[in-house]
């Protein structure tokens, strides 16, 4: 380590009664002034990088007035996804059936329940042309489900999807669902 | 014979140079900080795998917190005094065009508007606050006219609209403020997020392996 070098330099010995002026290192333990640079390096280098958010973008679909302006999906290639509140999530195919039964629910995890593994299997048996996802939120779901169910779109590469109003009839149905959920478990 | 004794090399070492190594770097990294303004609305928002950094300049940015509660804020001071002027002018509030471009954030209804700029900048709490009313089951949707002012501010410029939304906010609100983005032909927007590593064996992890670029 640097220390302090305390023995006078020159050492050549001055003539009998010549006064020895103490003569002092210039040498500075620098050890400490490292640290504490280092110390501040790796502040300021993990301070810079972790702060920076991250943004995912949406376009939305127009609203189209008339009917016939509206954009026609093809029933076969619809899959419609519906966010309940408490983390629950529900789906369909094609058209809602008028009794419900084509209304099933799944999950957000990544298991066999989870709705990624339903739009991967949706994915895989629909010509991608005609895969459409609609994502429905009912009023109790909260803003990370939406935007889980859109970065859903984006790991599982879904080209076509859209973020819609839900229609009352869905949102009964969510209801319903939501709290036979609640009271079965 | 008893061998040459080889000269004791002294332990100490030079630290002037490691020193000003450290200390530029450290220049470095001060001087390329910059430090965020400590948030006046607080907000986690969700994660999510998007790569893309949000812009910083001409954002026009939506807090939605855990409440539900709308805020809006602009960064740009011209952009703030024409809508100053726009409001005075179009709904006659007589606010006060300076304390309104000091403004950090808007987060009440019009009606209060003048006397949210009246309080000191200390006591705009977000909390406190009843944001700006989106929910057209009791009112207006007020937001379409800040976004509409918003447009017309950024006339001819390239507007960056980001949501900033909390993770616990509840979806009417949201709702409220994408209907507003919609009404005023605003289609295009950012929504701020966390970063988030792919899970992996996904599609899009898939796609990352191969070399693909993933941001359109």
């Amino acid at each position: 380590m640097a220390e302090m070098d305390t023995s006078s330099g020159g050492g050549h010995k001055k003539g009998p009664g010549v006064k020895k002026g103490k003569k002092m290192s210039t040498r500075v333990d620098l050890t400490p002034m490292v640290d504490l640079g280092f110390l501040l390096i790796t502040f300021f280098i993990f301070t810079t990088t972790m702060s920076q958010p991250t943004a995912m973008k949406l376009f939305l679909p127009k609203d189209a007035d008339k009917p016939d302006e509206q954009n026609k999906i093809k029933e076969s290639g619809a899959l419609t996804i519906l966010l309940g509140g408490d983390n629950t999530v529900f789906y369909y195919e094609g058209e809602l059936a008028p009794n419900g039964t084509n209304f099933k629910s799944a999950n957000y995890s990544n298991g066999d329940e989870g709705i990624r593994a339903e739009i991967l299997r949706k994915k895989a048996s629909t010509p991608e042309k005609d895969l459409m996802v609609v994502i429905k939120p009912s009023p109790q779901c909260t803003y990370k489900n939406v935007v889980d169910a859109l970065d859903e779109m984006s790991i599982n590469v879904i080209k076509r999807y859209a973020l819609v109003d839900i229609s009352p009839v869905e949102e009964q149905l969510v209801q319903k669902s939501q709290a036979a959920a609640a009271t079965g478990n | 014979m008893a061998r040459p004794k080889l000269p004791r090399k002294s332990t100490n070492v030079d630290m002037t140079a490691m020193c000003d190594v450290a200390f530029l770097l450290l220049t470095f990294f001060i001087l390329a900080t910059k430090f965020k303004p400590p948030e006046a609305i607080e907000i986690v928002t969700p994660k999510s795998v998007a790569s893309k950094v949000a812009p910083s300049k001409d954002v026009v940015l939506v807090s939605v917190d855990r409440d539900g509660k709308v805020f809006f804020s602009i960064e740009d001071p011209d952009a703030k005094k024409y809508i100053a002027n726009a409001i005075n002018n179009t709904k006659n509030l007589g606010i006060d065009v300076n304390a309104f471009v000091n403004a950090q954030f808007i987060g009440v209804p019009f009606s209060q508007l003048k006397a949210f700029l009246a309080l000191p900048e200390a006591d705009r709490k977000a909390n406190a606050l009843p944001g700006i009313p989106v929910d057209t089951t009791k009112g207006p949707n007020e937001m379409i006219d800040w976004m509409r002012y918003a447009v017309d501010a950024y006339q001819g410029k390239k507007m960056n609209l980001l949501l900033k939304g909390d993770n616990k906010s509840k979806y009417p609100s949201i709702e409220g403020v994408i209907n507003a983005f919609k009404k005023t032909d605003q289609l295009k927007f950012e929504m701020v997020t966390n970063p988030e590593a792919v899970p992996t064996g996904s599609e899009l992890w898939k796609l990352a392996q191969k070399g693909q670029r993933t941001e359109e």
